[in-house]
């Protein structure tokens, strides 16, 4: 059975107003949701020296000042982040091209060098590694950067989450009592619909 | 202009303003303002950013003898 002329008629106008009301509509109510959304990250921290100890931490700790909802998920050398003592984070040039090799002291002619050291001489003078991390720290200073101590501190303060990989927690041969306190331990199945939810995604 | 509280954020660098900003705001009433001087260069578009965010006003920014002086007012 077929509608009358007149409900078709109706139909026809009720389609072409919903047309013109409802993109707008949509869109209102759309930016409506978004603005009383707290936005949230989920960041996986991988890497375990210096250098790579800042990124998880300079995110964390200003998407939480900004009100946002945190969660770090470390794993792998990415644990070393949430030791108790950060202080034996290293950073190594050795086979890092990208890394300037500047000195944090002395007339500015000569902070200036980049000290362009070859591999091989890297590799073969003991305590290297040692003597260019200990140079970082003092540039860290010199420039007015946060210790990773500190931004860690600040995230934890600010209410960001910390997830250990508890795999890799076992596989590295670490206990709970090498952590710092407030962690959470779990694995892929709890992070992943954390990162589902989140905004913002970041694999570090 | 006037304003109920300062922070000194001089020689940090990011996010260390931010942070700090953060955190003294939090200790404020709403509708106070605090005046925050820094040396960071990335604090001028960090602190609109941050501003725009928050919803904690800006209102002002302005640069003198390489220092950042900038007014926010509570939420």
């Amino acid at each position: 059975m077929g509608a009358t002329p007149e409900i078709a008629a109706i139909d026809e106008l009720i389609r072409q107003r919903l047309d013109e009301i409802l993109p707008g509509k949509i869109e209102e109510k759309l930016k409506e949701i978004q603005e009383s959304k707290t936005p949230s990250m989920s960041i996986i921290a991988t890497k375990g020296t210096l250098d790579w100890a800042y990124p998880p931490f300079i995110l964390a700790s200003t998407a939480a000042a900004l009100g946002w909802d945190v969660t770090i998920f470390f794993t792998f050398y990415g644990l070393n982040l949430v030791k108790k003592d950060v202080s034996d984070l290293k950073v190594s040039p050795l086979g890092n091209p990208g890394m300037p090799m500047k000195m944090p002291f002395g007339p500015d002619w000569f902070k200036s060098i980049n000290w362009n050291i070859p591999n091989v001489v890297q590799a073969g003078i003991p305590g290297f590694e040692t003597v260019a991390t200990s140079l970082m720290q003092q540039t860290i200073a010199n420039n007015g950067v946060a210790s990773i101590q500190e931004l860690r501190e600040l995230s934890q303060e600010a209410g960001v989450k910390f997830v250990a990989c508890q795999m890799t927690v076992e596989l590295f041969g670490f206990s709970h009592a090498d952590f710092v306190d407030g962690m959470d331990y779990a694995g892929a199945a709890t992070f992943l619909p954390v990162a589902q939810q989140s905004d913002v995604c970041l694999f570090i | 202009m006037n304003f109920d509280k300062e922070l000194d954020a001089r020689g940090l660098n990011c996010p260390l303003p931010i942070l700090r900003a953060k955190k003294t705001l939090a200790e404020m009433q709403p509708g106070q303002i605090l005046r925050i001087i820094a040396t960071d260069p990335g604090s001028v578009k960090d602190f609109a950013a941050f501003a725009k965010q928050t919803g904690n006003e800006l209102l002002s920014s302005a640069e003198n003898n390489k220092e950042f002086e900038f007014y926010m007012k509570r939420k």
